[in-house]
């Protein structure tokens, strides 16, 4: 009898089917481990078992009962609980109040409460004080807090969405132990990682997913890593990338050597070249944007050094970083990229205003025909230049990013995740405006979760794992087998068959 | 089939864009002239019920007591565009007061005049670089320079009205007289909405304010100072409140710690009578000088029609919530 049981899945975004008829069961008493690329449908899966998102078409059922879920609240009624990559604790209350928030009765008996909790606590094997500050806890000890907390609800099935992205090694093992643990006591556990090694260590059975299909349902004995990473990529490249320019490469422009960051990334060294396009693959937390923004000076540094163009260079804020000719789009369009409420041609003109602006004021006509200039050529779709960006779609809105440095024109350009939440056809045009900053002899890199896209547009890729730089793909061995297995096990996959 | 996605996707796009920019043009009129709406609406009804109202006296009258909140508000709205508030701006004025009351005795006009507004700007400095360096909390600091400030003032003045006496009477002179038919205070005021209005639509500087409520972490990774622009705001706060301080003593020819108590509320309230969101980014100067006006005209038809003032207060509050119903009303209803 399944806990749980999803049958024929399918649910679209805007017309793209994120995930279609996809099935998937859990019993109890099962670790039952769900991988893919990013973008393969996990996520969303799980937001439909969590209750967060309803699907198209297909069945729920828990119990073999077939169920609505209604949202979070009643999955969570149901036995269900999500325990996701961000937590979802309140970092000012206590350990024990942040177990039973939701359910705490009208009137608190705080001993009571604290008995509970360490109880809870207890019996995941752990000892923290109930009424200590979350926010004093380590991101180990809080994980526990949330596991506790869904314990606390009588939960049957956990789901782990990325559980051990933020823990240390050691950190990472006792949490297995707990999801062993769990389920000896009979619950049944999806656990979504991209560290196959764990994936391995604990899973009873693993479901594929790619492209929002299923691939393979499989036992972790009859399959080994390299054939699990087959299954999940594989996918042709298309046309989509464009014809490279034939650039001629130049001098090193910038040169990174031993950055080391307070938030976890140590000793990456890097060199750009004139004219040349450079991909930063690896997963997400691998520590790609941390480095882009260090050099692009909004995070401080802690030790290494940096060369511009031979000479050395130390940013000291992003305005520091723009006039030594630095650009960087940031991964989060909307958080950081642009002013929404702003006109569109008052954002393009903001990081450059010294050729539209005279003793601090706007020369309107000189600005106007910049602004027409650069929506020509970067052949955004827009009514009127003087209305918010808000009006745009997201693939417009990304284009106003790049107009904003196009203007500014500064010879390294730094693109994180440049074609998040854009459509196939801004997509393609985005690009082919990278083909042409590398042709105007900028010097790229490009940080991207979609590894056919690095490897579409990119002379070499560097990739990057928890924090350091695991080493770098030319173009005759991209592949994104290559690519991952340098990432998450910091060899490739030849060096790991020249080693076998 | 790819191609069928991407049709897919513009048109959808398209389609959201027509309905937001409805929305948006809809939601741009009542802010543009909703405000002015409301300012006609009580021009009227004032008109009615008094037949002193539309006399050229009375409203002399009302611009000259408006014009030290409206120069206020002209530095508040810099400031809460920003995403900020000043709640020092009736304390640095009370300053401004004093101070020129006692410099006016031992330095020539235009110099007090000068040291009196360097000293506003320190104490705008002061609450900028804690604020805009330090990421302090810009209620708990000018709430913290409020007091400063005032009892500084307290200080200066030993808790007693300062009568420059016969070194005022230039200082005087300007404060209680006419030009062009009006009063010199309400000149100031307006040549200050002007200059404000020209740096807030036309200059960098202005847009940079702006874009920083909007969303401050884009304006940065867009190699702009930030805490530069944010300082300069409050700076620009204090500057305008010694300004307002002056020109009470100029009209009263005593410079007093007393000027200018919970006067922040009265400007904070004019601000945002004029549209300005508290949340920053959005507010405009011709908004905020109507916002001051429209808090005038209540106080004027109040008086006028006898309220007594204590109810005076209530009312006030009252008109305040329904003005800004008014404005922001429309977009709470919608979401």
């Amino acid at each position: 009898m399944a806990l749980v049981e999803l049958e024929n899945i399918t649910k679209s975004f805007s017309g793209i089917h994120a995930l279609s008829s996809v099935n998937f069961a859990l019993e109890a008493g099962e670790v039952h481990a769900l991988v893919g690329e990013n973008g393969a449908g996990k996520s969303t899966l799980m937001r439909v078992l969590g209750g967060e998102m309803r699907p198209d078409q297909g069945t729920v059922s828990i119990n073999d009962e077939p169920v609505r879920l209604t949202g979070p609240i009643d999955a969570i009624r149901r036995g269900i609980s999500i325990i996701h990559q961000e937590m979802a604790l309140a970092p000012d209350l206590s350990v024990a109040e942040n177990i039973f928030l939701g359910e705490l009765p009208a009137r608190i008996g705080w001993g009571d409460l604290r008995r509970k909790a360490r109880a809870l606590i207890n019996r995941l094997g752990f000892d923290i004080p109930p009424g200590a500050l979350v926010s004093e806890l380590s991101v180990a000890h809080q994980q526990v807090v949330e596991i506790a907390k869904a314990l606390s609800r009588d939960a049957r099935v956990i789901v782990f969405d990325e559980p051990t992205a933020v823990l240390s090694m050691g950190d990472a093992q006792r949490l297995l132990e707990i999801i062993r643990n769990l389920r000896s006591q009979g619950v049944g556990i999806v656990y979504i990682s991209h560290r196959l090694d764990e994936i391995f260590d604990i899973s009873d059975r693993i479901s594929v997913l790619k492209d929002g299909r299923n691939v393979d349902l499989v036992r972790p004995d009859d399959t080994t890593v390299d054939g699990l990473i087959g299954m999940m990529v594989g996918r042709p490249l298309s046309q989509l990338f464009g014809e490279k320019p034939d650039t001629e490469i130049g001098d090193v422009v910038l040169k990174v050597n031993g950055l080391d960051l307070p938030n976890g990334v140590a000793g990456v060294s890097l060199e750009l070249r004139k004219g040349e396009v450079v991909g930063l693959g690896g997963l997400v937390g691998s520590g790609r944007t941390e480095v882009a923004r260090a050099i692009f000076g909004a995070d401080p540094i802690k030790a290494g050094a940096i060369e511009l163009h031979g000479k050395p260079y130390r940013p000291r804020s992003p305005k520091d970083a723009v006039r030594h000719g630095i650009n960087l789009v940031p991964e989060d369009r909307k958080g950081q990229g642009i002013v929404l409420d702003m006109a569109i041609g008052k954002n393009m003109t903001m990081a450059n205003t010294s050729d539209v602006t005279a003793f601090g004021f706007f020369n309107a006509r000189r600005e106007r025909k910049i602004v027409d200039g650069l929506i020509q050529s970067l052949r955004v779709k827009l009514d009127h230049p003087s209305d918010p960006v808000s009006s745009l779609s997201g693939g417009n809105q990304q284009k106003i990013v790049l107009a904003k440095w196009f203007h500014s024109n500064g010879d390294i350009v730094i693109l994180d995740e440049p074609t998040r939440g854009v459509d196939v056809g801004a997509k393609t045009e985005i690009y082919s405006l990278i083909h042409r900053m590398a042709a105007e002899g900028k010097a790229v890199l490009i940080i991207s979760s979609e590894h056919a896209e690095l490897f579409g547009l990119c002379d070499r890729v560097l990739v990057m794992g928890e924090g350091r730089l695991r080493g770098e793909l030319l173009p005759d061995r991209y592949s994104e087998e290559n690519l991952l297995t340098l990432s998450i096990a910091g060899r490739s996959q030849e060096e790991q068959e020249a080693a076998a | 089939m790819t191609d069928n996605i991407a049709d897919g996707a513009t048109h959808r796009a398209t389609d959201a864009k027509t309905v937001s920019e409805g929305r948006t043009s809809f939601r741009r009129l009542f802010a543009q002239f909703g405000t002015f709406a409301i300012f006609v609406l009580l021009v009227l009804l004032a008109s009615t019920q008094s037949d002193v109202f539309l006399s050229e006296r009375n409203i002399m009258n009302v611009l000259r007591q408006m014009s030290g909140i409206g120069i206020m508000a002209i530095g508040m709205l810099f400031v809460v565009l920003t995403r900020g508030i000043d709640l020092s701006v009736g304390s640095i004025a009370a300053l401004g007061a004093v101070a020129s009351a006692l410099l006016i005795q031992q330095y020539p006009l235009l110099v007090a005049i000068g040291m009196v507004v360097a000293l506003g700007a320190m104490c705008g400095a002061i609450s900028g670089f804690l604020v805009a360096f330090l990421r302090l909390p810009a209620f708990v600091i000018t709430l913290a320079m409020m007091t400063a400030a005032r009892g500084f003032a307290l200080i200066l003045s030993n808790g007693q009205p300062i009568m420059p006496g016969a070194d005022g009477a230039p200082l005087s002179a300007f404060g209680t007289s006419f030009t062009l038919g009006f009063p010199n205070p309400a000149l100031l005021m307006f040549a200050l909405f002007a200059v404000a209005f020209l740096v807030l639509n036309f200059s960098r500087f202005g847009r940079v304010v702006k874009a920083i409520g909007s969303n401050e972490e884009a304006v940065r990774l867009s190699g702009i100072s930030v805490s530069w622009h944010v300082m300069a705001v409050y700076v620009i706060s204090g500057a305008l409140a010694s300004i307002a301080g002056i020109l009470v003593t100029a009209r009263s020819g005593v410079g007093s710690a007393q000027v200018g108590v919970a006067a922040e509320l009265d400007v904070i309230a004019a601000v945002v009578i004029g549209g300005a969101s508290l949340m920053g980014g959005r507010g405009g100067v011709i908004n905020t000088f109507i916002g001051v006006m429209i808090l005038g005209v209540i106080g004027n038809i109040m008086n006028l029609a006898g309220v007594p003032g204590y109810h005076q207060q209530v009312y006030l509050g009252v008109i305040i919530v329904a003005a800004v119903v008014m404005q922001h009303g429309t977009s709470f209803l919608r979401r």
